[in-house]
């Protein structure tokens, strides 16, 4: 996992052991939407890979392209322009994972390399880069496992409902419980992965509950969460946390304190560098499975530190990937 | 020269359509074949349609805000009962053409704005559409989407698609009699009425075409995408509405041009493959589109004056 936190400097200092395969081809990102810090910070992922690929040589053109106005049938005309334009692979996080498959369709005819990540398509001939949630809540439960073997209360911290992603993590969660029986959810409230949304919905489930020894979150909750106990007046439980900054500010403020330890983990908006790295092992004709899963970004007590100081205020922590963490990702798939 | 293009209102689009395509050619030589010619344009047929169907309400000095989801409930429609259960899908889209007609009535006789009442109508598609298709999916019926995808000899299935379109709706709007009283009716209804024609009858039909073509270009859109999702064409409103105005038309007055409204919406089509090969800055492209559409009008506006001072 730690090589999952190399930083773009050494991207670059590693990226000349590459084959001169892919020199002479151009890949091209094509992204829906740029409104919010999740999507800045891939964008900005992305420029920091691409720009050492190129100065490299690795290949010789990396550009990003994002669609004005998130409409699905706008970026459908992006991606058959970029067609037009020559690149030999196209990265996408797409807005919608059906409408842009006949445009997919056209580019996998034309010879072209996709490869899809964060918002997939369903498109046959593209390569998938999925988050697997329902992973990402079984692992919560099964850290609290290891740091309070004899189990006990649980509390968990939904997302928004209706959300598939809420239904994913939450079904992680219990099969989680599941596989640790030792715990019980006692309760569940939906903090809708905004903080003050948590504290509110927790601060109004808690008299009601009995003693919590942990909480599995979905991000951008756990902090909301540990006011709401604080305010409660009761122990602070185990609460996992999700990568934002708020979250790790708060969790390096107890250490100090308290000597508190827990884990963070999300998905780190560099997948953007990630999915870079895997069209550019197609291109070199690497034998690579179509569906592949984005690693978690866990955040231990080790790296908690580096990781804040790295993070900016307000966003959440970010990895960019190098071209090692995606043929170990590819290895992991076979 | 100012005379003629005012007098020939079809000049002006025609080119800007072609300035813009000669620039494009020239920044992307590679779009200059029939492969090149058929990405560029494919995308644009749909809104083609859609730009029709949104004339048919302009003729009659309506405009309609809910066109985008329309087509959205449609490419639903499409890719699930057309597939699934023709018959079904078939009496569904005809239901929803009859549904049109139906707001063309209310809209005359209780004499409504077209904006509020088309407005309200696009939450009601737009909820149709969600709740065919909560998550996106669906599969195009596959007789369309070889029909979308035919590779005729020669000339490229979009370039054949919008001459089709520009010629059927030109016949129909422009050379049949119906037609002609169609766009009385925008120029004024009330002498169309005091010839003896039933006004609310006029306005069901222009209502009706508009359903009509909204229809084709849901199904256009599956066809082209495969599948649909419930917001799949919602920028198809605006998009529409610049296109009958690029195309040469007005807001009001029944002055619509069949062939204009199909060149408006390739061009404004092109202007954003245009500027994505000019690799401006997502930032700018709505601005700069707008830009295009603003510095076209105020060339046909600088013409259509110019002629009445001249008489």
């Amino acid at each position: 996992m730690k090589s999952l936190l190399l930083s773009a400097a050494a991207i670059a200092m590693a990226a000349p052991a590459v084959f001169a395969d892919t020199s002479d081809k151009r890949i091209a990102l094509s992204n829906n939407y740029a409104g919010n810090s999740w999507r800045q910070a891939m964008l900005q992922s992305w420029e920091d890979v691409s720009e050492s690929a190129v100065s490299s040589g690795t290949v010789a053109a990396a550009d990003a392209f994002t669609t004005s106005e998130n409409q699905a049938t706008e970026q459908a005309a992006q991606i058959q322009n970029m067609i037009l334009q020559g690149y030999d692979a196209i990265v996408v996080n797409a807005a919608s994972p059906t409408a842009l498959n006949g445009a997919i369709k056209e580019a996998c005819d034309a010879g072209l390399t996709v490869v899809s990540f964060d918002g997939i398509v369903t498109e046959p001939c593209a390569w998938r880069i999925a988050v697997d949630f329902a992973e990402m809540g079984r692992l919560q439960v099964e850290y609290l496992a290891s740091r309070i073997p004899d189990g006990g209360n649980l509390l968990e911290l939904r997302g928004l409902a209706g959300v598939f992603v809420d239904d994913e993590i939450s079904a992680g969660i219990h099969k989680g419980v599941e596989e640790n029986p030792q715990f019980e959810i006692v309760g569940s409230v939906h903090g809708d992965w905004a903080q003050d949304v948590a504290q509110k919905a927790v601060a109004g489930i808690l008299p009601s509950l009995p003693e919590i020894v942990g909480v599995a979150t979905q991000g951008g909750d756990g902090y909301g969460t540990a006011q709401a106990f604080a305010a409660a007046g009761r122990d602070t439980p185990l609460i996992v946390l999700g990568n934002r900054q708020d979250e790790m500010a708060w969790w390096a403020e107890q250490h100090a304190e308290t000597g508190y330890e827990t884990l963070s983990v999300s998905i780190a908006p560099g997948v953007a560098s990630l999915a870079f790295w895997v069209a550019q092992q197609v291109l070199d004709g690497a034998d690579v499975p179509k569906d592949l899963n984005v690693p978690f970004l866990k955040v231990t007590q080790d790296t908690l530190e580096e990781t804040l100081a790295a993070t900016p205020e307000g966003s959440v922590a970010t990895t960019d990937y190098s071209l090692d963490d995606a043929k170990a990702v590819i290895a992991e798939a076979k | 020269m100012t005379r003629l293009f005012a007098r020939h209102r079809i000049l002006l689009p025609i080119l800007s359509l072609a300035v813009l395509l000669a620039a494009t050619f020239y920044m992307q030589p590679r779009a200059m074949s029939y492969f090149g010619v058929n990405l560029l344009f494919n995308l644009a047929v749909p809104i083609a349609l859609a730009t029709v169907a949104q004339m048919m309400i302009i003729m009659v000095n309506d405009i309609d805000l809910s066109l985008g989801a329309f087509v959205s409930l449609v490419a639903c429609v499409t890719a699930t009962f057309l597939h699934d259960t023709p018959v079904l899908g078939v009496l569904i889209l005809a239901g929803l053409i009859a549904a049109y007609a139906g707001l063309g009535v209310l809209i005359h006789r209780f004499e409504l704005p077209a904006i509020v009442v088309t407005l309200g109508m696009s939450f009601v598609w737009g909820g149709l559409a969600l709740s065919i298709l909560p998550s996106p999916g669906g599969t195009a019926p596959p007789w369309i989407r070889s029909l979308m995808t035919v590779k005729p000899p020669l000339v490229p299935m979009a370039v054949v698609a919008a001459v089709l379109i520009a010629a059927v709706t030109h016949f129909l709007i422009i050379r049949t009699g119906i037609g002609t009283v169609l766009r009385g009716v925008g120029g004024n209804a009330a002498s169309v009425a005091r010839a003896g024609w039933p006004v609310l009858r006029l306005k069901a039909l222009a209502y009706a075409l508009a359903g009509l073509f909204g229809v084709l270009a849901g199904m256009a859109l599956v066809g082209l995408t495969t599948s649909a999702d419930a917001n799949i064409a919602l920028r198809y409103t605006l998009l529409s509405i610049a296109g009958v105005i690029l195309g040469g038309g007005e807001f009001i007055g029944g002055k619509v041009s069949p062939v204009g409204a199909v060149i408006g919406a390739l061009t404004l089509a092109l202007a954003a493959s245009f500027l994505s090969f000019l690799r401006l800055s997502p930032d700018w492209q709505i601005g700069a589109q707008g830009a295009i559409l603003i510095l076209v009008l105020t060339a046909r506006l600088i013409f259509t004056r110019r002629d009445e001072q001249e008489g």
